[in-house]
């Protein structure tokens, strides 16, 4: 895949200031030395297993497989996992190696919130002192996950400047730590930024590949026809996808936000209308102008709020072999509801973007073919946000 | 032809004089009102003028220049109108002009037009601040054929990697006071003499020292350790968008108040 190091084509490298690129040098080390190393991996296997209930479940979606008359629908349900989403994974990776670094303290960036909690709860695990960036408008979309964050001992900063969303967390978190890189380390939550975040995130999150393929492979006797995830920066997506993409015959399908729809101002499919720049430490796609200036971006989804994705995801999409498609908000709405009658399951609105493609997807499969979806996160906080785009009232008294 | 920022150093180090180097940020107020601060500057006594190109996520700045970069979009400030601005400068002075911008804004626009608009339009020299050692490769090849230097930056937290930076560095070194952002600090806890003794023994070309400077006092303590000092969000926070007239004439007291402490 990647020819030269930290590049996956032409996507990918290390464009950070100067004031953080010892940090990121420190980093490569640290990180090339214990990712290969048997006692690290013993030790971060030990804790997915005990402590995010490591390997999750691949369950046959029966209901919904008859009702939709197409494939064999299974969904990895990463939605069971400690916190409730897929981003334990990568925080168990990353601060472990924190901790073999010595750093006291960690920052990180969220927008729906699942990555900050999950990065909340390790350090609280961890005894790490743990400050949260979170855009001041999903604040407010995800109130509940503040409260969590703050409960598990973390500080938990509104971020007012830009967009007042995901990309600004991540700006203002990447401004601490260049002022703070000696002592601080920075858990980014998805598969982007400068090497080697998009190759170490998708390493502590091909865990999930590694173990559908397995149990597909024990379950049907033979691997699945399509894979479907979510992406948004593309953490969950790169941990779905990783271990097929060798498989030519099982097709990779990722979930974008169209929001209100991609031929509007008002969405975040970055595949569909983005164009290649250099952004955030990485060369990839970017919703962006003529000047290069990012643009704001919008999905009902605050964890797929974000303009770029990460470079591995550019580059499958540039060699064709991943498809990515849209998911408007109402799409994405709707399919958060089909699966919560249908087989009781309320998924993550992330997640649900994953659950509509698939739906789409399985019209045009046979009844003799097999697909698995990823179910990145659970939906319980997503449930407010929801009524309130159903019109329906559910403020306590 | 020589570089304007290399002629103007050597010109400074032949009269043992240390160096200003201010920044603005390009149409914050106006185009207009940039040109006119520029002019100032000069001739309040700056020797060498960043002038910063707005960008939507400025990552490396201190919140008076995201600001000044916001209001600066707001009015559709543009690459190519910087440049035009930049022609209508040259016109009046021959100093030494740098455009600071962030990569993408470069790659966006074409690296390789970039570069001989600099040229054509009388840029001398070019900051990306995230545009680090490990990716200059981006843009070596278009600045060197049009006559461009890209001036690196160096800062405390740098350690081994001064050496390699400073052996391909032109123009002059740009060394970071403290770690963080750009922005104006009442005190700056770094240890200058041994971040400057690492500079020193690698550097070649005169080290400026630049990120939290904003007093004539500060510029008095710090100017033992360099050779010359930059100065950019004290700048930007006397650019006052209703009044022109005003604002030149702070920004041109506040330059000749540094000329002065540098110089005394």
């Amino acid at each position: 895949m990647s020819q030269e190091k930290g590049r996956f084509g032409k996507f990918g490298g290390q464009y950070v200031p100067e004031t953080v690129m010892h940090a990121v040098e420190e980093l490569d080390k640290a990180y090339n030395k214990y990712i290969n190393d048997p006692e690290f991996i013993n030790e971060l296997r030990t804790l997915y297993r005990d402590y995010a209930s490591r390997p999750s479940m691949l369950y046959y979606a029966d209901k919904m497989t008859k009702d939709l008359g197409g494939p064999k629908i299974y969904f990895k349900r990463e939605d069971l996992n400690h916190t409730g989403s897929h981003k334990i994974n990568n925080v168990l990776g990353q601060l472990l190696l924190a901790k073999k670094m010595g750093k006291k303290r960690v920052i990180a960036e969220t927008g729906a919130g699942q990555h900050g909690v999950a990065t909340a709860t390790v350090a609280a695990l961890m005894g790490l002192e743990c400050q949260v960036y979170m855009g001041r408008e999903d604040t407010e979309r995800q109130s509940l996950n503040v409260y969590r964050m703050q409960l598990l001992g973390a500080s938990v900063t509104p971020v007012d400047s830009g967009t007042k969303t995901l990309k600004d967390a991540i700006n203002e978190a990447m401004r601490d730590w260049a002022a703070n890189s000696e002592n601080t380390f920075y858990c980014i939550g998805s598969v982007m930024g400068p090497y080697p975040y998009p190759e170490m995130v998708r390493n502590f999150q091909k865990i999930i590949s590694e173990e559908a393929r397995a149990q597909i492979l024990e379950k049907e006797g033979r691997l699945p026809d399509a894979v479907v995830a979510c992406v948004g920066g593309g953490s969950n997506a790169m941990g779905m996808f990783y271990n097929f993409i060798p498989d030519k015959e099982v097709r990779l399908i990722g979930a974008e936000a169209a929001g209100k729809g991609v031929d509007t101002a008002l969405h975040a499919a970055t595949m569909t209308k983005g164009s290649v720049g250099i952004f955030h430490g990485m060369k990839s796609l970017f919703l962006q102008n003529e000047e290069g200036q990012i643009d704001p971006v919008y999905s009902i989804s605050a964890g797929l709020d974000y303009p770029g994705v990460g470079p591995e995801h550019a580059n499958l999409f540039e060699t064709g072999r991943a498809e990515y498609v849209d998911i408007t908000d109402e799409e994405a709405v709707c399919a958060f509801e089909y699966l919560s009658k249908t087989e009781g399951i309320i998924p993550a609105i992330e997640s649900s973007h994953a659950v509509a493609a698939a739906i789409k997807e399985a019209k045009k499969m046979t009844k003799d073919q097999i697909m698995i979806v990823c179910l990145s996160g659970r939906g319980d906080k997503d449930v407010y946000s929801i009524a309130k785009y159903r019109g329906v009232n559910i403020d306590e008294q | 032809m020589n570089n304007r920022i290399e002629t103007r150093l050597a010109e400074l180090k032949a009269q043992n004089r240390k160096a200003l180097v201010t920044y603005i940020t390009a149409g914050c107020g106006g185009y207009e009102q940039t040109e006119d601060a520029v002019l100032a500057m000069d001739k309040a006594g700056a020797d060498i003028i960043e002038i910063g190109v707005p960008f939507s996520d400025p990552v490396a700045e201190g919140p008076i220049i995201q600001e000044a970069s916001l209001k600066a979009l707001e009015r559709n400030t543009t690459l190519a109108g910087t440049f035009e601005m930049v022609k209508r400068i040259r016109k009046s002075t021959d100093m030494p002009l740098l455009l600071m911008l962030y990569v993408n804004t470069v790659f966006r626009y074409g690296t390789e037009k970039f570069f001989s608009q600099c040229k054509e339009s009388g840029i001398d020299g070019v900051i990306i601040p995230d545009l680090p050692y490990e990716e200059y490769d981006e843009i070596k090849e278009d600045a060197d054929k049009n006559g461009i230097i890209s001036i690196s930056l160096v800062t405390p937290v740098s350690f081994g990697r001064i050496e390699k930076i400073a052996a391909s560095a032109r123009g002059f070194l740009y060394c970071v006071s403290s770690t963080g952002v750009t922005g104006v600090r009442e005190h700056l806890d770094t240890d200058f003499t041994s971040f400057f003794e690492n500079v020193n023994k690698y550097s070649k070309i005169p080290n400026i020292l630049g990120f939290g400077i904003s007093t004539p006092e500060q510029v008095r303590d710090l100017k033992q350790y360099a050779d010359g000092v930059i100065t950019g969000s004290a700048v930007v926070r006397l650019i006052d968008e209703n009044n022109r007239a005003e604002s030149t004439k702070k920004i041109s007291e506040f330059t000749a108040s540094l000329r002065d402490a540098l110089d005394n």
